[in-house]
């Protein structure tokens, strides 16, 4: 993969877990609970972590990343003035929400189901900040601004900002930072202090996207109000630390992945092979099959060309020489969810097994886990009756292509195996006019 | 055949890639990684091309002990050198200036980034995937001022057809035939996908003559050398008449590309497609293909990228579908213009089959110097006896050590009767004392200061005739009995004669009165739960008539394990043949040697804790009898 978007809460606890190494100057209270529901937060009020959530005004939002909290009224601060909401009145908040399906102004709708809670900060006095970092092509670019909060987009045009290159010396970047700091700051130079550590923690913690709006200075005191990250979870290996268990999220509105979705995400985070399966509708007529990254979505792209994306059933992949067991879970778990419910037209269903001139893996290493995959679903496949279409070239094909016609004849499921010297999305095309 | 270090015409980097051509037929790399099967593929093109010098110079491995290592040049084999640093290597090997970077995404940005400061190394590949992208942007950003270019990361990599491929492009051998990348075509080829890439670089073959240059950038986010520096250099490489780029959904390469066609920097003809056109029918979410295929904005659609090249006069197919027809017309024009000239088909060097491709194929068969009928270590986890280690190994599977033991001796599951049996036998033999002659042995080793396979092989080589060898011969001698249908007196009687004392039967102290308890509960498991046990109860016979004369000749522990043994094979339904075999073969004794190496081990491992010294025997317990002798003077 490669950005991630994670959620507030452990925004928030990776600046705490290293807040000492790069914030130095600065204080920052760590006063946060991320909770499913209402008993959650109350079970950690009376344990002997959270007690502050029986002592203060307390604040609740959905901690799901998307953004636009505020703007979506879904910022819980007040019942009748702001910084009256008690553990109760937010335990409560939170279990009616979670009873609703809630729809955002962007249009997308869902539950809310993860919540973060944190201690209510009346600041009027103090100045709502803006500062975001995001990873461009060529350099970073750092945000900055005074009128920080739920209007930031109106106030745009007080945003300061920076391009940073890769290249940058400590010196270099302290003055870059100096110089971008928005005119209006009251203390510039504690300022430019807290932006230049925060633009090394977004550096060295392989964020992609940092942004805290608001967050308000009180001396050396931090607040944090509100955050938004993506982190390059190819630096995972490097962070493992910094970042403790790190969990992605899906994005707000889109079907949580299945069990089967999650068993091959599972087996593609232990592999050396690349194992993808997105179920995209689990009633379309067309599965695929397919190998290689780049091959999948040209077969993606020629089912949705030539019949609509409401056909298509799946979208995945296999790659990087995966070995026979790996195949064989994997088209189980396809053929298992495929041959569930038969068509809703009675029309028969296409496994499109494709994939282009392979590199280096062994075609017919591969397929003999697939050939066995089908031999366990052979009754099933004719049951509700499946259509086989096989196309493949790289090492051993021709061994590959022949066990496959082989086991399709033996079998009885109609099949048609081609090579190489067929187009690669051909098969699709004669799928569909079959 | 060592391959000498290569003293090529050093160019500087401007002139690298003068001509805008990639590779040549000189150009040679160091391997990082010895990753066996991709150099030998690269060897492979160099004989199927005529090369003459080896495209890999030298490998880098700074784990392995190896210093060199062993490879097919056509059907000859020849040495590559293997050095411990990208530097090392490229000091004794002036002429490569590829690195071919095939650590992991562990290791890749290190690699290159060392790779990136030595001065003669101009081109770098980088195949891992999944390298953090803050170390890809830099790395891209560092080489662009250096001059130098990094293919990658997450990419297969390029191929100069009829000079030089990296690694793994365009498959086997058969599929660079096929897709005529062994002699240069008409077509500059750049790609995001390494798989896409081979199958395109076919196409064109199929469709048109082939392809001049061909490069995948790689699928990560920042590939450090995009689609318009490839396309702008194959524009000045004379020998490149077209250009065909398969874009991908996200990012705004392709729109760079877009700019360079409009203003006039490329010229040449161009075809292009952007796959993952189906995004566009996902709102969020859905992650099509790698990772930088993700799409921020509308403009970083596939379709809309699509529609923009098109209204730039490139020339869009309708879909993936359609890109043969293209190809195939925008050669036959520039052919018809006479712009693409006919090519006249090299003779294809043919390539000796490696034995084992052969094999797999069933073109030839080899016989065997070995037959195994127990264990299996080829597939994915190795097999007792058809049972994979992993179905026996674990308490829940129910299968305890007799029961792999059983498979690995004997190739089946022995019934619990039978491998309690076994697992009694074996703590019974274990361990005899410190004194018996095995154990001595085993502890004066030790105790010598040698290791542990040492001392323990000191104490087995004393099994024998005299020491624990007598389950084995009580065995025999009990059966031959039996089956001769002999009666007791009748046996005895008969191995008085041959001056054979009866094996198993004998004690140093215990006696009728004061039994052996060991012996004992043998006896009593076996009578309860054994089918029969015929060849224990002819012994007791024996023993009826031996104790008679004298109180301690009894069937000892030897005796009763070795007629059990025999009666547990009866009882498992083995034929006469069959045991007498095993009898032959040692599979008794076998036990013996399985149980004491426990004893064996545990007394090394006293040994070795107590710290005791060297063993000298003292000389009051040896009796000298050598007379002193004197040379008369």
């Amino acid at each position: 993969m490669a950005q991630r978007s994670i959620r507030e809460y452990e925004g928030k606890r990776i600046f705490h877990n290293d807040w000492r190494r790069h914030f130095g100057q600065f204080l920052y209270a760590f006063q946060a609970a991320s909770v499913a529901s209402g008993d959650e937060l109350r079970a950690l009020a009376s344990g002997d972590t959270h007690d502050w959530l029986n002592q203060v005004p307390l604040v609740v939002k959905p901690d799901m990343v998307f953004g636009r909290r505020g703007l979506n009224g879904l910022v819980f601060h007040k019942i009748n003035t702001p910084g009256d909401v008690t553990l109760d009145d937010a335990a409560r908040w939170i279990d009616e929400k979670r009873a609703e399906t809630t729809t955002l102004l962007s249009g997308q709708s869902g539950i809310l189901s993860r919540f973060i809670v944190e201690p209510f900060l009346d600041h009027d006095s103090t100045t709502e900040y803006y500062i975001a970092a995001v990873m461009g092509d060529a350099t970073d670019t750092l945000s900055m601004s005074v009128k920080g909060g739920i209007d930031i987009e109106e106030n745009w045009d007080h945003v300061r900002q920076v391009e940073i290159p890769p290249t940058v010396t400590a010196d270099e970047l302290t003055a870059m930072i100096a110089a971008a700091v928005p005119d209006d700051v009251a203390d510039r130079d504690r300022f430019t202090l807290f932006a230049t550590d925060f633009y090394r923690f977004f550096r060295d913690q392989h964020f992609t996207y940092l942004e805290i709006n608001p967050f308000c200075l009180d001396g050396d005191q931090v607040y944090l109000l509100d955050l938004v990250a993506k982190v390059d979870d190819t630096a995972g290996f490097l962070m493992d630390k910094r970042w403790g268990p790190l969990y992605f999220p899906t994005p707000f509105g889109m079907k949580a992945p299945g069990p089967e979705e999650k068993q091959i995400r599972t087996m593609d985070e232990k592999s050396g092979a690349s194992l993808k399966l997105t179920i995209l509708n689990p009633q379309g007529r067309v599965w695929t099959l397919v190998a290689g990254g780049g091959a999948s979505v040209v077969y993606a792209d020629t089912i949705a060309d030539l019949i609509g994306v409401d056909e298509l059933a799946n979208y995945g992949e296999y790659s990087g020489n995966p070995t026979t067991r790996e195949t064989r879970v994997y088209t189980e778990t396809l053929l298992d969810l495929m041959t569930r419910n038969p068509d809703p037209q009675a029309r028969e269903k296409l496994l499109i097994i494709g994939g282009a001139i392979a590199n280096f893996t062994d075609v017919a290493k591969t397929f003999t886990g697939i050939i066995q995959a089908l031999r366990q679903y052979r009754d099933k496949m004719k049951t509700i009756g499946v259509r086989l279409y096989v196309r493949r070239g790289g090492p051993n094909y021709e061994v590959g292509l022949r066990n496959m016609q082989k086991a399709g004849n033996e079998l009885g499921l109609p099949i048609e195996v081609y090579g190489p010297e067929t187009h690669m999305t051909d098969i699709v095309r004669l799928a569909l006019s079959a | 055949m060592i391959i000498n270090k290569q003293s090529a015409e050093a160019g500087t980097i401007d002139a690298a890639f003068a001509g805008g051509v990639l590779f040549r037929r000189d150009t040679q790399a160091i391997f990082w990684n010895n990753h066996q099967t991709a150099v030998q593929r690269m060897l492979d093109y160099d004989t199927l091309i005529g090369r003459d010098l080896p495209s890999v110079a030298a490998i880098v491995s700074a784990t392995g002990s190896s210093r060199f290592g062993k490879f097919f040049f056509g059907s000859s084999e020849i040495l590559i050198p293997i050095y411990k640093s990208s530097a090392e290597a490229v000091a004794e090997h002036t002429g490569a200036d590829v690195l071919l970077n095939f650590a992991s995404f562990r290791r890749a940005y290190r690699i290159t980034d060392e790779a990136l400061g030595i001065p003669g190394i101009r081109t770098i590949m980088i195949t891992a995937e999944g390298i953090p992208e803050r170390h890809a942007r830099a790395l891209k950003l560092r080489a662009g001022e250096l001059g130098k270019l990094i293919i990658g990361p997450a990419t297969v990599g390029a191929i100069t057809p009829g000079a030089f491929k990296i690694a793994n492009t365009g498959g086997t051998i058969e599929n660079i035939i096929a897709s005529k990348l062994h002699r240069a075509g008409s077509c500059g080829l750049v790609t995001r996908s390494g798989g896409l890439f081979n199958e395109l670089a076919h196409t064109i073959a199929l469709n048109a003559d082939g392809i001049s240059e061909g490069v995948a950038i790689g699928g990560d986010r920042f590939a450090a050398s995009g689609f318009v520096e490839h396309l702008l250099r194959m524009q000045a490489n004379p020998a490149v008449k077209y250009l065909l780029m398969l874009g991908e959904v996200g990012g705004s390469e392709e729109y760079r590309v877009i700019e360079a066609v409009r203003d006039g920097r490329l010229s040449k003809p161009v075809i292009g497609w952007c796959i993952g056109t189906i995004a566009s029918h996902f709102s969020t979410g859905v992650q099509f293909g790698h990772a930088g295929a993700s799409a921020n904005d509308d403009a970083e659609m596939a379709n809309t990228k699509n529609e923009a090249m098109r209204a730039a006069g490139i020339h869009v197919p309708r879909s993936f579908n359609d890109l043969p027809e293209i190809i195939n017309g925008v050669h036959s024009e520039l052919h018809a213009e006479g712009i693409i000239g006919d090519i006249t088909e090299p003779v294809v060097t043919s390539l000796p089959e490696d034995c084992q491709t052969a094999l797999d194929s069933g073109r030839v068969r080899k016989r065997t110097h070995f037959t195994c009928t127990i264990s299996d270590d080829r597939g994915e986890e190795a097999t007792y006896a058809g049972y994979p280690i992993s179905a026996v190994a674990t308490p829940d599977t129910g299968f305890g050590i007799c029961d792999v033991i059983t498979l690995l001796w004997f190739k089946r599951r022995y019934p619990k009767w039978a491998t309690d049996f076994l697992e009694t036998v074996i703590k019974t033999v274990a361990d005899h004392g410190p004194a018996v002659s095995g154990a001595h042995n085993a502890r004066v080793t030790a105790r010598a200061g040698k290791d542990i396979i040492s001392a323990l092989v000191t104490g087995l080589l004393t099994i024998g005739p005299r020491f624990g060898g007598a389950i084995d011969g009580a065995a025999r001698y009990f059966k031959l009995g039996a089956d001769q249908n002999m009666a007791a007196d009748e046996f005895i009687d008969h191995m008085s004669e041959r001056g054979v004392l009866i094996p198993g039967i004998g004690h140093r102290i215990k006696s009728k009165k004061n039994p052996d308890l060991r012996v004992e509960g043998l006896k009593h498991y076996a009578e309860t739960h054994f089918p029969a046990t015929p060849l224990l109860d002819y012994a007791l016979q024996v023993e009826r008539r031996t104790t008679r004369k004298k109180d301690n000749l009894i069937l000892n522990v030897d005796g009763v394990v070795g007629v059990l043994m025999v009666d547990m094979w009866h009882g498992l339904g083995y034929a006469e043949e069959e045991i007498d075999r095993f009898i032959d073969s040692g599979t008794l004794n076998a036990f013996f040697v399985l149980g004491r190496s426990i004893g064996f081990i545990g007394h090394i491992l006293d040994e070795k804790r107590l710290g005791m010294p060297m063993y000298r025997h003292p000389f009051n317990d040896i009796l000298y009898d050598v007379p002193l002798k004197r040379d008369e003077p």
